[in-house]
């Protein structure tokens, strides 16, 4: 079951990446390209791909067309694919900005104790006690608006890495407490006693001793961080505080749909099946991984 | 006891100050979202220099950071917090949605705990069975939808294309109470959905890892049925850390977390108020509603933490 659910994701993964080619040679038409006065063939008669009252074609479940298009007569398969594009590149470059911190965090913390360990488990409470999506949204659209200038990051308002960020951050605590923890009892083992009588120094002993120590819990955290970041992605750019329209994801597919659920039920319903379709491969993989590494682990991301 | 009361109390109010002290510098200090960009929003973008000094001063954007933060959180702390873009007073607008809130939250939380917990349970007995795998599957897909995705898909097969439940809205209880559950059922399973997935599959888990117990061994060896070893030893414990949780999830959801079902259903609570204040970059009422919706989080973690100190002694010690 997990073995299938992967190879779904990788399947979807594959055709997100090869979208330029759907694009081009079967579908003729870029993700953004408009063509409101458009007419195709279908059941050999001439149809509008936007009818006169503003109503777009359904999935004509042919080459152009095939999940229909939006009221500006875009083919939304290939906005499917672009917008995939989009939320898969956020959904794992935020794991990796979630995974990095964290596991930064829970070494320091869990390692040096004491001042340390008071301060980011301290953060942690803070960021634990936002409610996620309140947190994701507030600092979400105060970067959209202005951008982010940061110390050395810099990111124009609209950048994709704008909800990169926010959607890294905000899982951060999740993982850090857990990884914490599991430091905090690695540190009393013999292994890293041994390793202080060789000599070796802090860094050397966190990364190469008991970091390795961590890599069960961090693979099967990061498919079920994946999986939560791309929803987490579709609820931001829903609410507006994600990736910014004209450039499609997911969430902002969803979005536009919304408002045209009862004429065109289309444009929401195919972007959200590829949310779930994705999201779902993920968690069963992750739950098979689960199993295989260690049965008893407890794993819960909100 | 009493000491450890009070000192999860003290670190309670220093998350909550900490939290509000974030909330100011995010909208504050962040370009756009800071001075000139609330200037700019309160006077209108085509306000002459004049109007836009007179505004600054108005408002007290001309202070020094610190003591911007110490007015608005005294005005948070009165009650008094006004929103800058229509003018309306915070509290009231929040008290005003309440009820919608509550009444969501304390609904779908009676479903989804139960639900959650006979699917878990059922799942546990029948494991590696057809009922196991079918509820194990279904919490799979519940907890892989976008919540928005599953309300705006139910209502439009269930309110549009078979006319089953009214398109959303809010009737309070006092009004029509069979009026209110009607307008509330939908938005009722849609929130709990995420919330069964969770739960049953954490159940099952432990209820298999309980199973596996001496003390569930020595029940059914000194002659307990079946349904009493159950209900008196295995469920006990395996139901802990879904009461925790419960009361986690709870608060976050009665806190602002439901701005989505809200915002769907046009319940008109806490959630859809935060959803418009926010798209609106008016500072003050975000600011009140994270404030509120963290005091939510933050009580309910605080008496998850005292009642397990109080079952167990040792995390008194530790902490």
């Amino acid at each position: 079951m997990s073995q299938a659910a992967a190879l779904v994701f990788i399947l979807i993964v594959a055709s997100c990446i090869t979208a330029p080619l759907y694009a081009e040679h079967v579908a003729g038409t870029g993700p953004n390209d408009e063509h409101v006065t458009k007419k195709i063939e279908q059941d050999g008669e001439q149809v509008d791909v936007v009818a006169p009252d503003g109503k777009p074609i359904g999935p004509t479940w042919g080459k152009e067309y095939f999940m229909g298009a939006d009221n500006l007569g875009r083919d939304v398969m290939v906005r499917i694919l672009y917008g995939g594009r989009n939320s898969l590149l956020v959904g794992l470059s935020a794991a990796v900005i979630t995974l990095v911190l964290s596991i930064l965090a829970g070494l320091l913390a869990g390692y040096f104790r004491g001042g340390v360990d008071r301060m980011i488990s301290g953060l942690f409470d803070v960021m634990w006690s936002f409610p996620v999506l309140l947190f994701g949204i507030a600092l979400g659209t105060a970067l959209a608006i202005g951008g982010l200038n940061f110390w050395f990051i810099h990111l124009e308002s609209g950048s994709i890495w704008i909800p990169t960020i926010v959607i890294g951050v905000v899982y951060v605590p999740y993982l850090g407490r857990t990884l914490r923890g599991q430091v905090l009892s690695l540190r009393e083992k013999e292994f890293v006693e041994a390793a202080v009588a060789q000599g070796m120094g802090s860094p050397r002993i966190m990364f190469s001793e008991i970091l390795p120590n961590l890599a069960s819990t961090l693979l099967v955290f990061s498919t079920l961080i994946v999986a939560n970041n791309i929803l987490l992605e579709t609820a931001l750019s829903y609410l507006g505080a994600g990736i910014r329209p004209p450039e499609p994801s997911w969430g902002n597919l969803i979005a536009d749909g919304a408002d045209r659920i009862v004429t065109a039920p289309h444009l929401t319903l195919a972007p959200g099946l590829a949310t779930v379709l994705t999201v779902l491969a993920l968690n069963l993989f992750g739950d098979g991984l689960r199993d295989a590494l260690n049965p008893r682990a407890k794993v819960r991301l909100r | 006891m009493a000491r450890f009361i009070v000192r999860r109390i003290v670190h309670m109010l220093l998350v909550l100050w900490a939290i509000s002290v974030l909330v100011f510098l995010i909208f504050n200090v962040v370009p756009g979202g800071g001075t000139e960009g609330q200037v700019l929003r309160i006077a209108g973008r085509n306000a002459n220099e004049v109007t836009r000094e007179q505004v600054k001063k108005d408002y007290g954007f001309d202070q020094p950071m610190y003591v911007q933060y110490y007015e608005m959180m005294k005005k948070t702390l009165n009650g008094e917090l006004i929103s800058y873009s229509d003018q309306r007073n915070v509290r009231d607008e929040i008290v005003k949605g309440i009820p919608a809130t509550a009444s969501l939250v304390i609904g779908a939380g009676i479903i989804w705990l139960t639900v959650g917990v006979l699917f878990g349970v059922l799942s546990a007995l029948y494991a590696g069975k057809f009922v196991d795998r079918f509820l194990t599957g279904l919490a799979m897909i519940g907890i892989s939808m976008p919540v928005f995705w599953l309300g705006l898909v139910a209502l439009y097969y269930l309110t549009y294309k078979i006319e089953l439940f009214p398109p959303g809205g809010y009737v309070p209880l006092k009004e029509d109470p069979v009026d209110w559950a009607y307008h509330l059922m939908l938005p009722w399973m849609v929130l709990s959905v995420l919330f069964i997935g969770f739960y049953s599959r954490l159940l099952r888990t432990n209820v298999l890892d309980v199973e596996n117990e001496d003390y569930v061994r020595t029940a059914r060896a000194k002659g307990l049925s079946e349904r009493q070893t159950l209900s008196r030893h295995t469920l006990r414990n395996a139901m802990i850390p879904i009461i925790t949780l419960f009361g986690l999830d709870f608060g976050a959801t009665f806190g602002g977390g439901a701005i989505l079902t809200e915002s769907i259903f046009g319940l008109q609570g806490v959630g859809q108020y935060t959803a418009e204040s926010i798209g609106a970059l008016d500072v003050p009422p975000i600011m009140g509603v994270v404030l509120y919706g963290a005091f939510f989080i933050v009580l309910l973690n605080t008496i998850v933490d005292i009642l397990y100190a109080y079952l167990d002694p040792r995390i008194r010690l530790e902490a």
